[in-house]
C-alpha cells in the first residue's frame, strides 16, 4: 500500500492542478497522475517548481501502444508517461496522458533538457509528434527507415532487411525473406497459476467458446508475428 | 613590392568561412562502441556536437513482448554488457514488484554481491579505459588482469563470463559453488592492493589531470536539468544513490558511504568512480562474510523450477517444470517502474502486464541515453582532444544506449 505522504501528494497535486489532472491512481506503491494533454507542460512546471513536489529530474518518456483501445473508442490509442524523480522528498511520480495517431502532443524540451532525445526516440518508436521540439529527427532506426516500429501493428521482423552487395559495392535493401516461418506459439493454456484474472484467457479457447478456435496461429500461411494479442483478445 | 589585399586573394564577400565538419566514428576506438559523432568544428574547438546513436539497436524492448518473462530476462545481459547482473537485478525485482513476492535472504545477499562485484567491473573498465584515451596504456594492461579474475567468478557461479543469465524474479538460478565465499574474500583482500597502484599511476599523474580537470564541467543544476543518475551526478555534488535512498534487497543492512564529487568535471568523476570501486569492496566483504544460509530462490514452484533431482522422483515437479520452460508464468495486471543503482546510474525498467505470460510493454531506461544526449553542451568550446576525455568519462556503453 502507498505511504501517508504520497496519499497526501496525491490529494494536493489533484487539488492545485484542478482539471488539468483528470485523476490519479496508485499502482501497487506507485503514484500515476493521468493529465490532460494539453496541460502537460504546465503540469511538468508545477511538479518540477512547487515546493511539497520538487520533481527536478525527469527520468523518461515513453509510450505504449493500444491498439484496441481505437476500436471499442474508450481512449486515445497511445499512453505517453512522463516518470519523474524529486531528489528532496525521494518520491516517484509518473504522469500519462493519452494521445491519438494524429495528435501532436506540446513538447517538454523548455522544462527538461533531457526531454529532447527521450521525445525523439518516443517519436521515433510510436510516431507520435511532439510540437515545438527543436529537433525532430528519428534516432534510435536507421537513416531513411519508415515506420515506427514499437508500435503493436509493426510486425516484429520488420519489412527490410539489408545486406552488402559485392557487386553494387554497396549495402543493399530488400523485403524480408525468412527461411523458415516465424514462429509465435500459443503456450497460454489455462493453468491456475498466478493469475488473477477477470476475463477469460487470451487463448483459453478451449476451455471457452468453440466459435473462432482457428484464428491467426494456426493458419498456414505467414502468419506475421503482430496478430497474436489483437487477434485472442477480441 | 605589392601589398596584399583581400581582393587579391580572392577572399571575396561572398566566400564565408564555414565550421568544419568532421565525422568522429562510428569505428574509432575512443567512441566507446559504434558512436557516430557529427563534429562541427571552428579550428580545433568543438561548436556543436551531435551523437548519432542506433548503431547497436536490436529492438530489445520489442523482442521482450514477444518473450516470456524467463525468456525475457537474458536480453538485459546484453544491454550493458560490462555489468550484466545489475541490469537482470532491475527486471527481477520488477516482475518481483508485480508478482508481489519476495526472494530469501540467502538469494538476495548472493544478488548483492555480485552487483557490486559488477559495479567494481565496470569501474575498472571505465577508468582503465578512459585512462588509455587520454594516454596512459598500463593502467588497461593491469586493470584487464584483474577484471579477468572477477570475471572468473561470474563464471564460476553461472557459467558466462558475460552472458550471465544468473538472476531470476524470485531470487538467483542455482546456490553458489562450493569455495567460491573463501576465493572471492581473498580476491577482495588482494584488490585494494590494485586499486591503489591505480591511485598512484593516475590520481596525481601530471598528464592525466591536465586532460581531465576542468574538462567537460557540469554544474548541479545542468546535471538535474539533463537526467543525470548515478556517478555522473553524484560528481557535481548531489549525493543520491539509489542504493541508500530507495534500498532494495537488503542493501540497508550493509555499511557504506557515498562518495560525492565538488566540481563536476572529467577529474571528478574518475575520482567517484575510484571511491565507489574502495566502497562496493567493503559491501562484497560484508556480504561474504555475513552470507545466510538456506534457499536461494522462492519455494514456489509456479515462478521457480522444482530441484532437479525432485523431478526425477515427482510427477508434479515434472509437470511445473514443463510447464514453467513452455508457458512460463503469468504476472498479474499492472505496472511498475523499478529502478537499481547500476554502475552507470538508475537503470529502470518500467514494465506493463496484461495478465499473461509475456510483458505487454517492457521499457528500459538506460542511464548512457541522458549522459550522452549531455554530451553537446559539455563539450561546447573545448577542443577536439577534450571530447575524448569527455566520452571517456560518461561510461557509455552502446548495449544499453541502442537497446
Amino acid at each position: 500500500m502507498p505511504g501517508e505522504a504520497l496519499r497526501d501528494l496525491a490529494d494536493y497535486i489533484h487539488e492545485r492542478l484542478g482539471e488539468s489532472v483528470e485523476g490519479y491512481l496508485f499502482a501497487g506503491k506507485e503514484l500515476v497522475v493521468r493529465a490532460r494533454r494539453e496541460d502537460i507542460e504546465r503540469v511538468l512546471y508545477f511538479l518540477r517548481d512547487d515546493k511539497e513536489c520538487t520533481f527536478q529530474l525527469l527520468m523518461d518518456i515513453t509510450a505504449v501502444d493500444y491498439p484496441e483501445r481505437v476500436a471499442s473508442e474508450k481512449a486515445e490509442r497511445f499512453d505517453v508517461v512522463y516518470t519523474l524523480l524529486s531528489l528532496r522528498h525521494n518520491q516517484r511520480i509518473r504522469v500519462k496522458i493519452g494521445v491519438a495517431e494524429d495528435t501532436l502532443v506540446p513538447t517538454v524540451t523548455s522544462i527538461f533538457s533531457t526531454a529532447g532525445w527521450l521525445e525523439r526516440e518516443v517519436w521515433d518508436m510510436y510516431g507520435i509528434m511532439f510540437e515545438g521540439h527543436p529537433d525532430l529527427r528519428r534516432i534510435l532506426t536507421d537513416y531513411g527507415f519508415e515506420g515506427h516500429p514499437q508500435r503493436k501493428d509493426f510486425p516484429l521482423t520488420g519489412y527490410v532487411e539489408l545486406r552488402y552487395d559485392e557487386e553494387l559495392k554497396r549495402v543493399v535493401y530488400e523485403p524480408v525473406k525468412l527461411t523458415q516461418d516465424f514462429r509465435t506459439f500459443d503456450y497460454l493454456s489455462p493453468w491456475e497459476g498466478m493469475t488473477d484474472v477477470q476475463r477469460p484467457l487470451p487463448g483459453d479457447e478451449k476451455a471457452s467458446n468453440t466459435a473462432d478456435k482457428n484464428d491467426a496461429s494456426d493458419s498456414p500461411e505467414h502468419a506475421p508475428a503482430h496478430g497474436w494479442r489483437e487477434s485472442k483478445r477480441s | 613590392m605589392t601589398t596584399h589585399t583581400a581582393e587579391d586573394l580572392d577572399i571575396g564577400e561572398e566566400t564565408q568561412i564555414r565550421p568544419f565538419t568532421m565525422n568522429f566514428g562510428p569505428q574509432h576506438p575512443a567512441a566507446h562502441g559504434v558512436l557516430r559523432l557529427v563534429l562541427e568544428m571552428e579550428g580545433e574547438i568543438v561548436e556543436r556536437a551531435d551523437p548519432h546513436i542506433g548503431l547497436l539497436h536490436r529492438g530489445t524492448e520489442k523482442l521482450i513482448e514477444y518473450k516470456t518473462y524467463t525468456q525475457a530476462l537474458p536480453y538485459f545481459d546484453r544491454l550493458d554488457y560490462v555489468a550484466p547482473m545489475n541490469q537482470e537485478h532491475a527486471f527481477a525485482l520488477a516482475t518481483e514488484r508485480l508478482l508481489g513476492i519476495t526472494p530469501p535472504k540467502r538469494g538476495q545477499y548472493i544478488r548483492v554481491l555480485f552487483c557490486e562485484l559488477g559495479r567494481l567491473l565496470n569501474h575498472i573498465l571505465n577508468i582503465t579505459t578512459f585512462a588509455l584515451d587520454v594516454g596512459a596504456i598500463t593502467p588497461a594492461l593491469w586493470g584487464f588482469e584483474e577484471r579477468e579474475k572477477g570475471m572468473e567468478f561470474y563464471e564460476r557461479v553461472c557459467g558466462a563470463r558475460l552472458h550471465a543469465n544468473y538472476f531470476r524474479p524470485g531470487g538467483v538460478a542455482r546456490d553458489m559453488p562450493a569455495g567460491l565465499i573463501e576465493d572471492m574474500l581473498e580476491w577482495c583482500e588482494s584488490l585494494p592492493k590494485f586499486i591503489d597502484d591505480l591511485d598512484t599511476l593516475l590520481t596525481e599523474n601530471r598528464i592525466f589531470k591536465q586532460r581531465t580537470v576542468d574538462i567537460g564541467t557540469v554544474t548541479k543544476a545542468e546535471a538535474l536539468d539533463w537526467g543525470f543518475s548515478g556517478p555522473m551526478l553524484r560528481a557535481s555534488d548531489v549525493a543520491w544513490d539509489l542504493r541508500k535512498n530507495q534500498p532494495y534487497d537488503s542493501y540497508e543492512e550493509f555499511d557504506f558511504d557515498i562518495p560525492v564529487g565538488k566540481t563536476g568535471d572529467c577529474y571528478a568523476r574518475y575520482l567517484v568512480r575510484m571511491a565507489e570501486m574502495r566502497e562496493s569492496l567493503k559491501i562484497m566483504k560484508q556480504a561474504l562474510e555475513k552470507m545466510p544460509k538456506g534457499p536461494v530462490k522462492v519455494n514456489d514452484y509456479k515462478i521457480c523450477p522444482p530441484p532437479r533431482a525432485e523431478m526425477k522422483s515427482s510427477m508434479e515437479a515434472m509437470i511445473h517444470h514443463f510447464k514453467l520452460y513452455t508457458e512460463g508464468y503469468h504476472v498479474p495486471a499492472g505496472e511498475t517502474y523499478t529502478a537499481v543503482e547500476a554502475p552507470k546510474g538508475e537503470f529502470g525498467v518500467y514494465l506493463v502486464s496484461d495478465g499473461t505470460n509475456r510483458p505487454y510493454r517492457c521499457r528500459i531506461r538506460a542511464p548512457g541515453f541522458a549522459h550522452l544526449q549531455a554530451l553537446d553542451f559539455m563539450s561546447k568550446g573545448h577542443q577536439l582532444a577534450d571530447t575524448v576525455s569527455i566520452i571517456g568519462s560518461l561510461d557509455i556503453v552502446f548495449g544499453e544506449i541502442d537497446r
